[in-house]
């Protein structure tokens, strides 16, 4: 498996950390409640198909990456950097 | 039918004629008390146990491709007792108990072989924490050793005892612990259920759960709609999907393990072996295949199969633990997906849903699982009340925070149990 990081290029999966679903750049407000913490921290939709997670090029330039993959096929679609998604999203 | 070594022997003198199915392929019926989605193990084990221990047996099993074709039939066969925290260790010990009487339980030989499950460990710190696990397991009425260092090269003299990083400092013994033949345990559970009228209905892929005025009516499957007043969900690795269709959401990520086999070699490895910090276990197979595994992939993944990387790492550390398999030839390798949790205990607990009930994030440890497994969602699903050996097991632990059972104390991200 590789990851084409968006400022080093395509390399291996091993120099990548998974930290787990996307849903770690959506954190909830401290005081949002219990329902809305557990539903950031543990629940996840899990799907068998395309999903969107967070990697650190960590053996690389140290950037946090949203990868969009496929967890049956294992092919790699896109690869953004997560600052650029986090703007985005405000 | 009852299997004895008088009839294996009739049988094999007169040409093995006699033998008939071990179990029915009957057709769905429009109605049952109970439905278990998930003929692996831990369904097949909950079927047996709802019909033996509690009566009902107007229950089906739905399974959507064959029996026993997914985890309980993947994986690396160990079946041991040596948990620490309250809440794990009662479970584990029950479930080892139960193993300790399946063959004659189910007339079934589960080949469930007591051939120990010795822990490494490589510094002072980790003698201590050891020890200390050493003695909560026996506190819990179970059986561990602490060997030393002479006493482990005893047992197995072949370990690289002064490698530079990971020096063996000593083991702990399980002695009780050991392997059994998995997909045995699945066919004993199947024919023990099927003899007490269980449907085991195969090739019947569930595509939607019935839920009214948040109570659960049924199932919707590939073979027709079946009602029913209580549902279990007993799918490992697709749990999310299949609770998905009564609009849950699980504390669940779900994670590709890989396991390898070599050749079949003569006897070298009489036990099963832990190497914590090379992420490392083997035992040798009653064929002579060493069976050995390593950690996740470490990324979710639904594939069954894994990448080299992983693969690469598994065989360093074998080497660097015993460098004598160095010369065996890898035969196979496979993948298995793992229903892992944010603290790395399982869920065995009722929902939101009246009537629908939920056993799933086992991680990579389900296997050893089985018998007590079934044994408390039977015991849940027929009298609304958690058994007492797993009554920790709740959904809703992550949510308050109260009784986690993080027995590696990583924290809440999935994939680090």
């Amino acid at each position: 498996m590789r990851i084409e990081c968006p400022i080093c290029g395509s390399r291996d999966r091993r120099e990548f950390y998974y930290r787990g679903d996307a849903i770690a750049l959506a954190r909830p407000a401290p005081d949002a409640g219990d329902d809305v913490w557990d539903a950031y921290l543990h629940l996840r939709d899990n799907p068998a198909g395309e999903t969107r997670d967070l990697w650190q090029h960590e053996g690389g330039c140290g950037a946090w990456l949203v990868v969009t993959r496929d967890t049956v096929t294992h092919a790699v679609h896109a690869v953004e950097l997560a600052s650029d998604v986090k703007r985005a999203m405000a | 039918m009852r299997f004895s070594g008088l009839r294996v022997l009739r049988e094999g003198l007169t040409g093995n004629r006699g033998w008939t199915a071990q179990w029915r392929d009957p057709e769905p019926q429009a109605e049952y008390d109970a439905v278990i989605i998930g003929g692996g193990g831990h369904g097949l084990s909950t079927a047996y146990y709802l019909a033996k221990n509690h009566g009902m047996t107007n229950i089906a099993v739905l399974e959507k491709g064959y029996l026993g074709g997914g985890n309980v039939g993947r994986n690396t066969t160990i079946v041991r007792g040596n948990y620490f925290l309250p809440g794990n260790s009662e479970f584990y010990s029950h479930s080892l108990k139960l193993w300790e009487g399946l063959s004659e339980e189910l007339n079934y030989n589960v080949m469930f072989s007591q051939r120990g499950v010795i822990t490494l460990f490589h510094s002072d710190a980790q003698r201590d924490a050891s020890a200390r696990r050493g003695n909560a397991m026996i506190n819990q009425g179970d059986d561990a050793e602490l060997l030393d260092r002479a006493g482990l090269r005893k047992l197995l003299p072949y370990l690289d005892y002064d490698n530079g990083r990971f020096p063996i400092y000593g083991g702990l013994l399980h002695r009780r612990g050991g392997t059994a033949r998995h997909d045995a345990v699945a066919w004993g559970y199947a024919r023990g259920a099927d003899q007490r009228g269980v449907d085991l209905i195969q090739q019947c892929e569930v595509t939607g759960i019935d839920i009214e005025n948040g109570k659960v009516r049924g199932v919707q499957t590939t073979r027709g709609a079946i009602r029913a007043k209580k549902v279990a969900i007993v799918t490992a690795g697709r749990s999310g999907q299949v609770a998905a269709m009564a609009g849950m959401r699980l504390p669940i990520e779900s994670h590709v393990l890989q396991a390898f086999v070599s050749e079949g070699l003569k006897p070298v490895i009489d036990h099963v072996v832990s190497f914590g910090m090379g992420h490392f276990y083997i035992s040798q197979s009653d064929k002579g295949g060493l069976v050995f595994g390593g950690d996740l992939d470490f990324y979710a993944s639904y594939a069954q199969r894994g990448n080299l990387p992983m693969m690469e790492h598994v065989m360093e550390a074998g080497m660097t633990l015993m460098p004598m398999i160095g010369k065996a030839r890898v035969l196979r390798s496979w993948g298995g997906i793992m229903d892992m949790t944010p603290d790395g205990s399982p869920i065995i607990d009722k929902t939101e849903t009246e009537g629908l009930f939920v056993d799933c994030g086992w991680c990579y440890g389900g296997f050893k699982a089985v018998p007590a497994s079934g044994f408390a969602l039977a015991h849940l699903m027929a009298t609304g009340q958690h058994h007492e050996t797993a009554a920790g097991f709740r959904l809703d632990r992550f949510r308050s925070g109260e009784g986690l059972m993080d027995e590696e104390a990583t924290g809440s991200q999935h994939n680090l149990h």
